[in-house]
């Protein structure tokens, strides 16, 4: 009987997967590849718009920021976030709470719908108000006669910014609630505690880096959005122009270092954003780890 | 997971023309990487594998011609049961026809017909195992490895799969290495086993002489369940509490571990009859075998078995006293006293008793 | 039977009552209110405004660039996916992250930075121009925009996939001789494609509705440069609001097409998962 297979092996420390493995050549192409792609998409169109906006100087940069109208920008940005968040935040987490605990008929076509604004183009969602509100819409004789302004005002800006931010955070807490079952809130009602009791002790605990990361995604959407809010604001400077808005408005008037400082501003936003996002990532990851290393540690024993 | 590094070291062994044979260890034992690299899927730094004599180290895993099967299967989710198993045959350029006939051959041997048309998904976990090891075959691999071939299956058809897989090797003849953790399957199944642990080879050799002859106490303990106990030698004997043991030409103050199966403890309700008094402490009821824990007068715990009609024929029970004696040990471990000055007989501390692993 | 239906948690009508209330005032009756409008023309009418001439370069436009940038990122988003899986490389999670950057972005933002890298004098456009190409106020210009906003849809839902994907299948391949090549078109490929046609949907709807980037990039000149959305916002600049609103259901009629093509590539892309 001859020796079929054999083996000798000595101090062998192996880690390679040869034959299932790219050679050096196919995989460093790749990454070279994917990094251009990357680099002239992602880096240097962020980097532009920080060397464009301080490219005449700091001074000059700050000056811009001055500018009434600017200012104004700045305020009526916060302020239309500062209405919508919250009340995408409150949708957000009925909805969440609705479709994760529950089961009834239609959850499928109800998460369609939540998602339906993500699929209509931003200047549909500003049309579809003007046609409810604008002079020639449904409402807009008697809102004309009782002197309301929605549409080229304030409130049409925060309802055409509602409409494209609204699924962020339904979206980002109905899976989360989903995966954390319902096993503990039934738990804490047998304690004995009342229904807001248990959201607040239970279930927000649990979901509050997924609700965290619907808000400032709902944030930095609704600080940005242009499309739908250029449709109903009348672009009048310095009342009802957003920031996004107050860019192109520089822009058209080759204000080109001025419309590069404001939009520093919104760069920025979207960075701390993108940091946010990644910190919290990494938090869910970790609490996920240590979770499943408590599961382990009980198995063992 | 990559990235790991499993470390194996001083491996080596033999598997001949035909054989069945287990590697066996505990989880992370180093058992799966050796089956990686016979595949070509690890590369060793140092050492040398060779198949029919041949080295292949440098052959890449595509042209080794060997049949893997996963642990999970790993079967193509997007192709039938029969363009998996045509898989292999497609790339070495069989005929149509060849393919064909060779994947019907297959499918009837193991109880696939009419199957073909099948997704992975739509399979049952033995049956995914049976394509599995079907499309691993299908180009008659010079070996066919198995990595925890019974892993993912339930208990209950797994007896049927161990079964199966000595009638297929019995029939096929195919020289097979399987990795397993347990040590029951690797006895039952194999010819011989190469017992792992902590990437170090620990024993090689048939069922019968790995039970029963363990190189060293991890064999041992490994293997099924064994008593083991320290004991001194002290002119020619070594001694355990009042246990003795014969150990001529052993100097003195050697200590050594001794090991004995349960079946090696023998009973007597003659108090007379064999060496030593114990007490039955517990019976442990195990289908028809039944495990049980004597106390000797010293408190020396020992674990035997017997069969049920064996039990009812001593007339035994939990309290009984009984006489007896050890049939035959190993020496496992063996270690020289210190140089320092020779120190004064004392009782050890209390002794192990063979763990059930 | 009675147990398995009850279920204790409290606020069951008060959070559906107030989602069902929400959706219906934010979404549902504004979209329900411009489809009524519509209904009330006459089908020639909607017919006429729907398809002038100007609407329909608009038209071939906004699908047709919208169509080139799905398709750059469903080849580059499915490399990019693939390297940041698969390979180690310094700061790959930085560009890990960086990939969700046309997420939070504004689109003006990208739309401003990108037609000045390149315009003529920009910092790409200085290299592109004297080699003809005019990325900035030119269609490619379009192009461009739609390929940023789209470029994190197929990376995103391309990378589960691939990580959930056992490496083992692709051992099993080579162990039965196939090479990488062979490996990676007949058993890789075909799990991740429905993965990358639904990311490439995706990227697709997104740019079909896109407006904000485009426009400073685009030169928005009527039958050359100009998208479908600016021409709506142009008809309504015109007070045009019929013509507006026939355009507006045209984008969203496509929009809700292509939502469910989305619902039923995700339901395909989960087939061979069931068990």
């Amino acid at each position: 009987m001859a020796g079929y297979v054999s083996k000798n092996i000595r101090d062998a420390t192996s880690k390679s997967q040869r034959g299932t493995e790219e050679s050096p050549l196919v995989k460093w192409t790749l990454v070279a590849l994917s990094g251009t792609f990357l680099a002239v998409f992602l880096l240097i169109p962020l980097a532009n718009v920080f060397v464009q906006a301080l490219e005449k100087g700091w001074d000059l940069y700050v000056s811009a920021l001055k500018e009434p109208d600017t200012v104004s920008a700045i305020k009526l940005t916060v302020i239309v976030a500062a209405i919508t968040v919250p009340l995408n935040t409150l949708f957000g987490v009925c909805a969440a709470w609705a479709v994760a605990k529950f089961e009834f008929r239609g959850k499928s076509l109800l998460i369609t719908l939540i998602d339906l604004p993500f699929s209509v183009s931003p200047v549909v969602a500003g049309l579809i108000y003007v046609v409810m509100f604008g002079l020639q819409g449904y409402f807009g004789r008697w809102l004309d006669d009782h002197d309301i302004k929605i549409i080229f005002a304030v409130p049409g800006i925060v309802l055409a910014t509602i409409f494209v931010t609204f699924p962020f955070v339904a979206r980002e807490l109905i899976p989360v609630m989903q995966a954390t079952g319902r096993e503990q809130e039934e738990a804490a009602l047998t304690l004995g505690a009342g229904g807001l009791k248990t959201f607040w002790y239970v279930t927000l605990p649990s979901v509050k880096w997924g609700l965290l990361y619907g808000v400032i995604l709902c944030n930095a959407r609704a600080m940005g959005e242009f499309g739908a809010v250029s449709v109903v604001s009348g672009h009048i400077a310095g009342v009802t122009n957003t920031m996004p808005l107050h860019v192109e408005k520089l822009y058209n008037e080759y204000q080109g270092q001025a419309a590069f400082a404001v939009a520093s501003l919104l760069a920025l936003l979207a960075l701390v954003t993108l940091g946010v996002k990644t910190l919290l990532e990494w938090k869910q990851s970790r609490e996920f780890a240590r979770a499943q290393q408590n599961v382990e540690s009980m198995m063992n024993k | 997971m990559f990235g790991d590094v499993a470390a194996v070291k001083n491996v080596s062994f033999t598997v001949n023309d035909g054989e069945l044979m287990a590697l066996l260890g505990p989880s992370g034992g180093g058992k799966t990487t050796v089956l990686r690299m016979i595949a070509g899927l690890e590369v060793p730094t140092s050492g040398d594998i060779l198949i029919r004599g041949q080295r292949v180290n440098d052959l890449s895993v595509q042209k080794r011609n060997i049949g893997f099967v996963f642990q999970n299967y790993a079967l193509f989710k997007n192709m039938t049961v029969f363009k998996n198993i045509a898989f292999g045959l497609k790339i070495k350029k069989w005929k149509k026809a060849d393919i064909e006939a060779r994947v019907f051959e297959l499918l009837k041997l193991f109880g696939l017909d009419g199957l073909e048309k099948r997704y992975p998904h739509q399979l049952s976990g033995g049956q995914r195992q049976r394509v599995a090891i079907a499309r691993a075959l299908a180009s008659k691999p010079s070996v066919l490895l198995l990595d925890e071939p019974f892993g993912a299956v339930d208990a209950k058809i797994r007896q049927e799969l161990r079964e199966w897989l000595v009638k297929l090797h019995h029939d096929l003849n195919v020289t097979t290495i399987f990795v397993t953790h347990d040590q029951e399957e690797a006895l039952e199944v194999s010819n011989r086993i190469v017992i792992f642990s902590e990437g170090d080879l620990e024993q090689i050799g048939t069922p019968r002489e790995v039970y029963e002859q363990p190189a060293n106490e991890f064999v041992a303990r490994f293997i099924g369940v064994m008593n083991v106990l320290d004991a001194e030698v002290q002119g020619g004997v070594a001694r355990v509490n009042e246990l003795q043991f014969p150990a001529h030409d052993v100097a003195d103050g050697t200590k050594l571990r001794i090991g004995f199966r349960p079946y090696a403890v023998q009973i007597s309700t003659d108090l007379s009859l064999y060496p030593y008094r114990a007490t039955l402490r517990h019976t442990f009821f195990l289908g028809i075998m039944l495990r049980l824990e004597f106390e000797l007068e010293s408190g020396l715990i020992l674990r035997s078995r017997m069969t049920k009609e064996e039990y009812a024929q001593l007339g035994l029970e939990e309290g009984r006293e009984v006489s007896l004696q050890i049939r035959n040990y190993r020496v496992l471990a063996a270690e020289t006293a210190a140089l320092g000055p020779e120190k004064e007989l004392s009782y050890q501390p209390p002794p192990t008793i063979g763990e059930n692993i | 039977m009675a147990a398995k239906r009850f279920n204790p948690l409290p606020g069951f009508n008060l959070t559906m009552g107030y989602t069902i209330f929400y959706l219906s005032v934010i979404v549902l009756i504004p979209i329900g209110g411009l489809f009524l409008r519509v209904f009330d023309m006459t089908w020639a009418d909607f017919w006429r405004l729907a398809t002038t001439e100007r609407a329909l370069a608009a038209y071939k436009l906004t699908f047709g660039a919208s169509l080139i940038a799905a398709l750059v990122n469903a080849v580059f988003g499915t490399v990019t996916a693939w390297v940041l899986v698969r390979y180690e490389f310094p700061g790959k999670r930085f560009f890990d992250a960086m990939v969700d950057f046309p997420f939070a972005l504004p689109t003006a933002v990208a739309g401003l930075t990108l037609s000045n890298l390149f315009a003529q004098n920009g910092w790409l456009g200085k290299f592109l121009v004297p080699l003809g190409i005019q990325g900035a106020f030119t269609r490619l210009g379009v192009v461009l925009a739609l390929t940023f906003i789209g470029l994190p849809f197929v990376v995103r839902t391309l990378q589960p996939v691939l990580e959930n994907f056992e490496r083992e299948v692709e051992e099993a391949a080579a162990t039965l001789g196939a090479g990488r090549l062979r490996t990676f078109l007949s058993v890789v490929a075909p799990t991740l494609l429905p993965a990358i046609i639904t990311g490439f949907a995706l990227s697709f709807a997104r740019a079909i509705g896109e407006y904000g980037s485009v426009i400073f990039i685009a030169g928005n000149k009527p039958y050359y440069s100009e998208i479908a959305p600016l021409l709506i916002v142009v008809r309504l600049e015109e007070y045009d609001y019929t013509g507006a609103m026939a355009l507006a259901v045209v984008l969203l009629v496509f929009s809700f097409a292509l939502l469910i093509t989305i619902n039923l590539l995700e339901r395909w892309a989960s087939h061979y998962e069931k068990k």
